[in-house]
């Protein structure tokens, strides 16, 4: 599971990781559950299907297969496989109570994408897992917590009935060794006290918490240095470039505004360490998002695993 | 003031809003500046909506705006805000929980006032229930398992509460001004439809069948309906059990006397989101997901009619020394570690590389709302160094939304 707040870029680092678990020949399934399409715009596909393709390929015949899961096409084949509804199931569908079904119970639909997930993890093909790994571009960290103990909170709802039966089986799974969920933050004050919160309440319910992923990491500089005008101005009259007091006190003033956030991320940095989860440090791309840029990315979190 | 601007119907009614006519100081984008003042200070205007999707700064951006509207303008205005980050929360005193605006403490304003609140959306919830039902059946209501799973973690009933807050807020008519923030929702859209879901769903026809029942006595009307029907409650009863379709059932009887009201309401909200009253204003950072949001929700405001004023585009990286292109920058690093003593020199250049290569994107990404929509009106509000979570740090953010 991959969360963090929105725009840290979890689909990124989602993405980033199941090219990096499929290096040596395995076999990955990257998902997405809210129906935003992130995935196959990240690769710059047209809109995913309710069908697992093939989005990337990795080094010794790894692959990474994509779906964007929907509660509502998974509602349908639940019930296709159970109940055999056939005909009576795309009834159902046209009268809305698919629609119904899924808003009458608060947490179906999340009932309904983890369960698709255990699905996925536990399908066999020839006798193997059909896949080594399941990654999740999960819901944010403010809905994390809800969207992965909705299977506890139904059970306690639903007290009979195969729902029941079926949260009970989602979350023995989500609180098993098998779940690890990553969290995406940046070094800025709402990811990370959103970080620290979800950590927290993940922790309290039982599931396994994973790494830490800061992205769009800088390495430091300007460190211990001393700013001054003078210094500037000699530095730029050896490289020949302009000298003029705007252009002087321009640079002075970015470098001071640098410091001043390098200041503020080493307290971030303190309060992520002080979690004791493993942190894990993307650099930023700077020429956005590409296929190249994700395989940086996936090399970098091989590389700290 | 000549009285509220004319805004004609269609497409972007917007345009003849509060575009600012400035000299242009750049060629880059050719949309009209926005003026906040002349927004914040128009008696015509009584609410300002801000939306956008997730981790944009909506919450600063209204919280600035309303403080700015109580100082400048001397408006008694009241924010609404959703989910703060805690700091903000506290600079703004809304500490206690209570579901009302509280007045903000250390706002300079003349004539003006500042209050706050944060949205407890159960509460919000229960006030809505107790204002359509007696005490005794409240309560009941309160009791109910599926109410209170439903009061608390329904999709979209955050979003629905929020809208009904804002509904009760503008109704009390004691505010000049009422600055909204939306909630972090998946889709900055989600806002304008979770009314419409909720009351679609407890006014339904699903949920009067199922209702029928527990109406005549428990005499099942199931057998007189259709064999399609048929097939639809054994699928329910089978994927649900009978227990929560017994709580569900019961739910809707005891709220049976709300039926209607919950879709009267929504319409009502949805009718001041549409009044000229209310302005819209999207807050985007220039990133693509941002950017793209912002995009559908200006189509979509149009579709519904609604009033978009303009576009916040919030953390613009500002580069101080335009003089010295990245490249040029980057070749100056080089040169000076090569040279050597110059260390300082050299990380100032690389830092000013990295500043204007990234002011570069983020143009580059805006450019695709503002060639899409040259018509709404834009402001640029500059990244800030550190974190803002007191009065100085909104009004900074306020002076900069104003253009000051």
């Amino acid at each position: 599971m991959v969360t963090g707040k929105g725009g840290t870029g979890k689909t990124t680092v989602a993405a980033a990781l199941a090219i990096a678990l499929a290096a040596g020949g395995r076999r990955v399934l990257l998902t997405e559950v809210e129906g935003r399409q992130g995935i196959a715009q990240l690769f710059e596909l047209p809109p995913l299907p309710y069908e697992e393709r093939v989005v990337a390929s990795a080094p010794g015949g790894g692959e990474v297969r994509a779906l964007a899961i929907d509660a509502e096409a998974a509602l349908l084949e639940y019930l296709d496989m159970f109940y055999r509804l056939g005909v009576a199931g795309r009834a159902l569908q046209k009268m809305g109570a698919v629609d119904f079904a899924t808003t009458i119970a608060p947490g179906m639909r999340d009932v309904l994408l983890t369960g698709k997930l255990k699905e996925a993890v536990t399908r066999t093909a020839n006798g193997h897992r059909a896949y080594d790994a399941v990654v999740v571009d999960a819901p944010p960290t403010g809905r994390i917590g809800r969207f992965l103990n909705v299977t506890a909170e139904t059970a306690r709802l639903a007290k009979v009935g195969p729902i029941k039966s079926q949260s009970e089986g989602v979350s023995a799974i989500l609180r098993s060794p098998m779940t690890a969920v990553h969290v995406v933050t940046l070094l800025e004050e709402m990811p990370v006290q959103e970080t620290v919160d979800a950590t927290e309440e993940l922790r309290a319910l039982g599931i396994p918490i994973g790494t830490v992923v800061v992205n769009a990491a800088r390495a430091p500089m300007l460190t211990g240095a001393r700013l001054s005008p003078a210094e500037i101005r000699r530095g730029l009259t050896e490289a020949g470039l302009p000298t003029d007091r705007e252009t002087v006190a321009g640079l002075v003033a970015e470098a001071k505004a640098y410091k001043a956030r390098l200041g503020v991320e080493v307290g971030l940095r303190d309060d992520l360490a002080a979690l004791g989860r493993p942190v894990v440090e993307l650099p930023s791309l700077a020429d956005g998002v590409t296929r190249e840029g994700l395989d940086t990315l996936a090399g970098r979190l091989l590389a700290d695993d | 003031m000549m009285g509220a601007p004319s805004r004609a119907h269609g497409r972007f009614a917007c345009v003849a809003g509060y575009a600012r006519s400035v000299a242009d100081h750049s060629d880059r984008h050719r949309s009209p500046d926005l003026d906040v003042d002349a927004l914040l200070a128009d008696p015509g205007i009584r609410i300002v909506v801000c939306c956008g999707s997730g981790g944009v700064g909506k919450t600063t951006t209204a919280a600035a705006l309303g403080l700015r509207a109580a100082e400048r303008h001397g408006r008694r205005t009241v924010v609404l805000t959703i989910d703060p980050a805690r700091r903000l929360a506290q600079s703004l005193g809304l500490t206690s929980l209570d579901n009302t605006p509280r007045q903000v403490k250390g706002v300079e304003a003349d004539g003006g006032e500042l209050h706050a609140m944060m949205l407890d959306m159960k509460r919000t919830f229960d006030e809505v229930v107790l204002a359509h039902t007696d005490a005794n059946k409240a309560e009941e209501i309160f009791a109910n398992p599926f109410y209170q799973a439903m009061s608390s973690t329904f999709s979209g009933t955050q979003e629905y509460m929020a809208m009904e807050k804002l509904g009760q807020l503008r109704a009390r008519g004691e505010w000049d001004l009422i600055v909204v923030d939306t909630p972090p929702s998946r889709s900055a859209l989600d806002f304008l439809d979770a009314p419409a879901r909720l009351s679609r769903f407890l006014d339904g026809r699903m949920i009067r069948m199922l209702l029928v029942p527990a109406r005549v006595g428990g005499r099942s009307m199931f057998k007189l309906a259709s064999a399609s029907f048929g097939v639809f409650t054994r699928a329910v009863t089978k994927v649900l059990g009978t227990q929560l379709l017994t709580d569900v059932s019961t739910f809707v009887a005891a709220l049976d006397s709300m039926f209607g009201g919950f879709r009267e309401r929504a319409e009502r909200t949805y009718r001041i989101l549409q009044d000229p009253e209310t302005a819209f204003l999207v807050v985007a950072a220039p990133e693509p997901d941002a950017i793209r949001e912002a995009a559908y929700f200006a189509d979509r405001l149009d579709s519904e009619r609604m009033p978009l004023t303009g576009l916040v585009l919030n953390r613009m990286t500002t580069v101080a020394a335009p003089a010295i292109g990245s490249d040029s920058a980057r070749a100056a690093a080089v040169r000076l570690d090569e040279v050597g003593g110059h260390g300082v020199t050299a990380d100032a250049m690389r830092v000013h590389a990295a500043l204007v290569d990234q002011h570069t994107r983020q143009v580059a990404v805006a450019e695709r709302f503002v060639s899409a929509y040259p018509q709404v009106p834009v402001v640029e509000v500059p990244a800030q160094a550190v974190d803002v979570h007191d009065l100085d740090g909104l009004r900074a953010i306020g002076r900069s939304l104003a253009g000051a």
